[in-house]
Parts: structure tokens; sequence; C-alpha cells
């Protein structure tokens, strides 16, 4: 029998894409923040200011201040005292307005929202664009709308605020992180201390003065910037009601233990492995950009990338081709261009981690293959990478690497592929792509995730609970599940 | 010498432009200042055009994303909002009392914004997924109605409207709504502001004129999903509910006091809703239980 020939997807190499960088001139930046303490900004108590760099250029944008407990403690108290005097007070009508009012502020300064989030961060101009920043806005208008109908969420119970809530969040979606925990708090008739990640707390500071703007009673939404301790500190404050922490298992195991024996409620939203399966009967060239956004949106700086792939035997030749192929067509480079598919890795630590995790693949027996583009000297790159011939043991296939970097396994029964996919200690998302209605929800039921995508991947909306099993954490965002964590009956 | 004012001529929006009645009839309306305003006073044939205008309207607002419905209704609080005073003067030619006046409109304009957050709200409220036995996914989600006729609280110039227009709307039907026929000047400047709201020509649909006249072409009409009345008129109510069985309308009387902060609620939406249920097979192999 004749071989049937291959055809290669072929690409027009000698068109090269013009550089198409987006305009800064239009934003706004001071040189340097301070603290977002009562509704004004104060200088820190330590005097102490660090540099938040640009990842794609490693040149410093400004000086941030560092917080200390005695900021924090401030900050509590801006908190409890603005939930004491007015927002606990105020009808749930008037306290819609206020967030309403937040949700048009960030649609109207949404351009240099999502050019400062890309300067500070590194992710692709395109993404903070239409993604982060218009996601972030959506958020603040969905739950200003469920300020005054909380009655009708929870039937025959009396939802009550709880007080205090403090909140730490992480560094892949600065602002759309900020919105989701401030929005939902907030409805809910909660005050807030929120501590960005000190890679990018511009947004972040940004938001306060947007809340400034707004109207929004002096201490109802307090910002702190600063590293690690600041979150520890605030964990471990005496007066707060609520934790909601973002970020990785290690820390969130911490914090459940640190406030173990105190009233305080919590919600985690932690690490995740997810397994993104694709059978043999998927629409396959839809399944391979699936793929690709699944693992390399965000560049792979994702809780739910789709970081484990799992491709039924019968096509994987054909899959792992076609991914190969797009991998090549990947536009690796300047965050702020808007063609660039995959920005800056958010810092030089970050950049050593997934390097670490390149050299562990590879030692311990996978296959690694990258796109053979060139990627800019100066910042924190990475190529895009994928691992073949990998297995469950690897600990490429069993760790979050949180960068962009794709594990691939085959398998031959729906048996196995559920007990790998499942065989894991996170459970944040799952992707399941075929052609075949009946068997998604098959999967859909035995796939112990928080959130499962269907013949895609990566989709958010305010309106979907989003969080995860086992230890990628507990408690939904999103939806009328994300009102839960920040009530009581 | 003295400039002398532009006076307003008020028409009828239908499928988002203005016309004046194609009747060409009008009834008078002295207001307080001793000016007569020219009222449309609307036939059949306008009501039958403002369906036409509804019905192709339909589509394209049931297909909108809720959010999207959510923030155009939020828009329509946004420009009320900005032509408060304008309002504030049209309810004091009709009778309305300073602080009622500020009331009505203050009450309108929080119950817009009231039901934009409804938009994308009330479908995970009123959705259930069943546990039917046999192995199957088994759903049931809100859809709109289609096209509404509503005969507005004839008590009301501005609140009786909006508290019908919103729930209607916010379930993604279009409607038709005939005016207080006492105090319609309101309406036709209401009409304006959802004109400029970035809502589509033919969603809301207002017309002004005669409940005597109007009320059985209202409830007749074999393109009609839904009527309406928001009053208490026994033998019209008897009339619509006949007339109404001709199509299988779904009849309501909303006979309230919409300044009561109370009249508003979710189940102003659901009344406007049908339930759809979808079943999907769940194929049933690979593991027997789950380990993890």
């Amino acid at each position: 029998m004749a071989k049937k020939e291959v055809k290669k997807l072929e690409y027009f190499t000698d068109w090269k894409y013009a550089p198409s960088p987006e305009a800064t001139d239009h934003i706004r930046l001071q040189k340097q923040y301070d603290l977002f303490i009562n509704g004004k900004f104060v200088k820190p108590n330590s005097g102490k200011y660090f540099d938040t760099i640009n990842p794609a250029s490693e040149e410093k944008i400004s000086s941030i201040a560092e917080a200390n407990d005695k900021d924090v403690d401030s900050a509590v108290k801006a908190a409890r005292g603005a939930y004491d005097k007015t927002w606990s007070k105020m009808p749930a009508k008037e306290r819609a307005k206020y967030i309403y009012r937040i949700a048009r502020l960030i649609q109207e300064r949404a351009r240099e929202l999502s050019v400062i989030e890309t300067l500070d961060g590194g992710k692709s101009i395109r993404e903070s664009r239409d993604i982060d920043v218009p996601l972030a806005a959506n958020h603040f208008f969905y739950y200003a709308g469920w300020a005054d109908k909380l009655e009708y969420a929870f039937p025959n119970r009396q939802p009550k605020s709880l007080g205090v809530a403090g909140q730490v969040i992480p560094w892949n979606f600065p602002l759309l992180m900020a919105a989701w925990k401030i929005a939902p708090a907030l409805a809910t008739g909660n005050t807030v201390v929120l501590k960005p990640a000190e890679t990018t707390s511009l947004t972040a500071l940004k938001l306060a003065e947007i809340i400034q703007e707004s109207g929004l009673p002096d201490g109802v939404v307090n910002i702190i910037t600063g590293h690690g301790p600041v979150g520890a500190s605030m964990v471990n404050h005496k007066d707060i009601n609520k934790i909601a922490f973002t970020g990785s298992t290690g820390v969130g195991k911490w914090i459940q233990k640190a406030i173990a024996g105190t009233d305080k409620k919590l919600t985690l939203e932690l690490g995740g492995k997810a397994a993104n399966i694709i059978f043999e009967d998927a629409p396959i060239n839809q399944a391979v950009e699936g793929i690709i956004n699944g693992i390399f949106f965000n560049q792979g700086h994702v809780c739910c990338a789709g970081s484990r792939l799992f491709v039924q035997e019968s096509v994987a030749e054909e899959v792992i081709r076609k991914l190969k192929d797009r991998l090549e067509t990947l536009i690796v480079g300047d965050p702020l261009d808007k063609n660039t598919d995959i920005g800056a890795i958010n810092s030089k630590m970050q950049l050593n981690k997934i390097n670490e995790y390149l050299k562990i693949g590879v030692n311990d027996g996978a296959e690694m293959y990258q796109s053979s583009c060139t990627i800019p000297k100066k910042g924190f790159f990475v190529r895009p990478t994928l691992f073949l011939n990998t297995s469950q043991s690897h600990r490429i296939s069993q760790e979050e690497i949180f960068g962009p970097v794709l594990a691939i396994q085959t398998f031959r029964t729906i048996e196995e592929v559920i007990e790998k996919a499942n065989n894991i200690p996170y459970g944040l998302s799952a992707g399941v792509w075929t052609d075949k209605g009946s068997r998604i929800f098959n999967l859909t039921s035995k796939l112990r995730a928080g959130v499962v995508w269907a013949n895609t991947y990566n989709k958010f909306d305010p309106t979907s609970p989003f969080g995860g099993y086992k230890e990628s954490g507990f408690g939904r965002e999103g939806g009328l599940h994300g009102l839960m964590p920040y009530l009581k009956f | 010498m003295e400039r002398i004012e532009v006076l307003k001529t008020y028409k009828i929006f239908i499928g988002g432009q203005f016309p004046r009645t194609e009747s060409g009839r009008y009834y008078p309306l002295k207001l307080k200042n001793n000016m007569t305003v020219n009222v449309s006073l609307s036939s059949r044939k306008d009501y039958r055009n403002a369906v036409i205008a509804a019905r192709s309207a339909f589509s394209g607002w049931s297909a909108r994303a809720a959010f999207n419905r959510g923030q155009i209704l939020y828009r329509i609080a946004e420009m009320l909002e900005g032509r408060k005073e304008q309002f504030l003067e049209e309810l004091k030619q009709l009778g309305y009392t300073p602080a009622a006046a500020k009331k009505e409109v203050e009450q309108s304009i929080d119950r817009l914004v009231y039901y934009a957050g409804w938009c994308d709200k009330y479908q995970q409220l009123f959705s259930s997924v069943n546990p039917v036995a046999t192995s199957h996914f088994n759903f049931s989600v809100p859809e709109p109605m289609g096209v509404v006729a509503i005969l507005a609280d004839e008590s009301s110039a501005l609140l009786g409207l909006v508290s019908v227009i919103a729930p209607a709307i916010a379930g993604g039907n279009t409607c038709i709504v005939l005016a207080s026929e006492s105090k319609p000047t309101c309406s036709i400047t209401f009409a304006e502001v959802v004109a400029t709201s970035d809502v589509p020509g033919g969603v809301v649909n207002i017309v002004t004129g005669s409940r005597k006249e109007l009320h059985s072409h209202f409830s007749s009409h074999m393109d009609v999903n839904a009527i309406i009345n928001c009053n208490s008129e026994k033998d019209f109510n008897k009339t619509i509910g006949e007339n109404a069985s001709l199509n299988v309308k779904r009849v309501f009387t909303w006979n309230k006091n919409w300044n009561d902060e109370k009249e508003q609620g979710p189940y102003y939406i659901t009344d406007l809703q049908e339930i759809k249920t979808t079943w999907h097979p769940i194929e049933n192999i690979g593991v027997s239980g789950i380990k993890y």
C-alpha cells in the first residue's frame, strides 16, 4: 500500500508582520505609589518603596510602597470603621450604585488599564485589552446588580454580611483578580483590605484611584502593597472576618493552617494541573486551537491552564504534528504589540522556575520540542514548549509549572484517561474534546474538577462559578455561588 | 421682546420612529399651565404596525447576551437621570406636586437599575438541572415569551410605565404599551429616552389613545404572546380574557400600586417567560467508581 502523503501546513514565511505596538502616551502613571487607606493615599510606615519593572524590558516603571504590620492594622481599622459607620447601614440599592459606578469608570478607562496591565505584568495587549479589563468591568457590573437581590439568591434564609474581608491576589490577572475579589465582597455588604502581588501592583492602584473618583465612602476598599509578609500579617490580623486568597497551593495550605481555630471564613483558589482530553472523534483542527489556547493563554500563567494533554492514541500522530505546526506560528515578543501571542514571563523568579522545569523534564526522560522562534534578548521570555512521551510519574506531569509548557501523554480507553486525569492532587479544571455529546456528559460527571470545558477552553464569565476540587482550593467565584463565601445566614 | 417658547408635538413611538398616528386623530389634553397638547389618538392600525415592529425586533433582542441587555437597561437609567428636570416639569404640568414628581422620577430610575441587574441573574434562580432516573442530562431554562402587549396604569405617568416595560424587556421580550390616557405626555418623553439608550428599534413601542377603543384590539391580535392589564375595569378584563383565548395568550392583571417599593422583583420577569426543558443522553461507560 502506498504511503499516504502527509500534507504539512504551509505558512508564508516571507510575509512578516509589521510592528504594531499599542500607544502608551495616553496613560497616566506616577513615579511613586503610596498605600490606599481610608480613601487616601498615605506613606507606608516602613518608609520603604520597591521597584516595579516591565518584565519585557527589565526597566523600572514606578516605585511601590512596602506596607508593614502597622499599615495592615490601619487598613483593617479603616475597613472596620467604614463597615460599622456607613457600608453596613447603607440601603443595598444605594450600595449597588457605587459598584455600578466603579464598573462604568473601568469601562471608560479600559484602554489605559490594559496598557498598564501589559507594561507591568508582561501579558500580551490583545489579552489585557480583550479579556482582563472588560471582564473586570463586567464583574463589577454583574455583582452590583446582586446587592439588593440577595434574599432571592438564598430562599428561606436571611443573608448577612461578614464584616471585613482580607483579600490576597496573584500576579497572573492582576486587575481581573482584584475585581473577582472586591465586587462580590462589596455587593454582599462587606468592606475590604486587598493586597495585590508585589510584581503587579499598578492596576490595583489605578483601581484605587477609580474607587476614589467613584465617591465610594472612605475605608470601604483599602489597597495595600508589599511582599509576602503583608499578606501574612493580614491573615493573622484579629479583626478580619474573612480571608480570600488566590495563589499557590503551598501558600493556601499555610493560610488554612494559620487561621485554624479562629472564626475567620476562608476561600482558596489555588493551583491546578488540568487535563485537556482529545478523543479520536474530536474536530481535530478546533481541538489543536483549543490546546494552544489552553496552555499558552497568558504565557501559561493560568491556574486552570490545560497543562496536561491526553490524546487518544489513534489520532496522536495527527494531533501532535498539527500542534507542532501551529506552535511555529505563535508570535513571541513585545507584549505591547497587537500581533503578539505570547508576551513576557511575569518575573525573573518565575522565568527561573520554568527553566528549571524544562531541565527536570529532559532529565526525567521526556522529549522536549520547542518553537524555533527567536525571543528578545532583553526581558523574560520562554519559547513555547511541548514535552512528548511523558508519563504520569514525571514531575512535569504532576507539578504546576505556571508557564508555556505542555506535557503530552496518550491513552487508549476512556477508563484509562479518566483514571489518569483524576490521579493528581489538583482538581481545578479540565477540557474534553469529542464530537459526541453523550461522551461529554459522561466525562463531566466523572472528572473531579470544578470547571469542565467541552470543545472549548479557558472561558470565563461573571455569571459562571469558578473554583476547584481537592487541593485546588474551595469556594467559588462568579455567579450566584460567588456570593456565598461573603455571607453568613 | 420676550422670547417665544417652542412647544413640543407629542407623537407616538413605533419601531424606533416617532410618527403621528396614521389615523390623523387627536385628543386634547389641558396642562396645568393652561396650554393644550394634542395627543395622538392611536388607531388599531397603529397598534398592528407596532406589533410588526415588536415581532421583527424580537429575534435580535432575545438573542442579545443577557449581560448586554443589562447594560442597555442601565443606560436607560443613565439617560433618565440626565433628563430628570424635564420629567419633573412635565409631571408638574400633569398635576403632580413637586415632591410627588421627584419621587416618581427617582423611583423610576432606581427601578430601571434594579431590573438592569436582573437581566443576567433570574436565569440562575429559575433554571434547574432535573435529576431524572435515566442516564440523561436534563435541564430547564426560562426563555422569553415573545411580544407582550401592555395596557399601562392609568394613574401613573411614568413609574407605572417603567415598572412594566422594564421586566418585560429585561427578560428578552419586546412590547407595545398603551400609555395612561389622562397622563400621556411623559410616556412619549420616556420614548425619547429609550430611543437614545441603545435599545434597538421595535423593542419598546409606545402608543397613546383610548383604552376603551384599543383594549379589544390589544387582546385579539394573533401575533401577540401575552397581555398585561394594569387597570381594574371589570368588563375590559372579561373582553381581554376572552380575546386572549383566540391564540392562548398569557393574561396578567397587574393592578398594582407601583410606588410601593415591594412592587418589583424577578416574578414580574418570570411571568413573561416560558420554560424549556432539554434532554441529552449521558454515555455511561468507563470507570464505575470515582477513586480520587
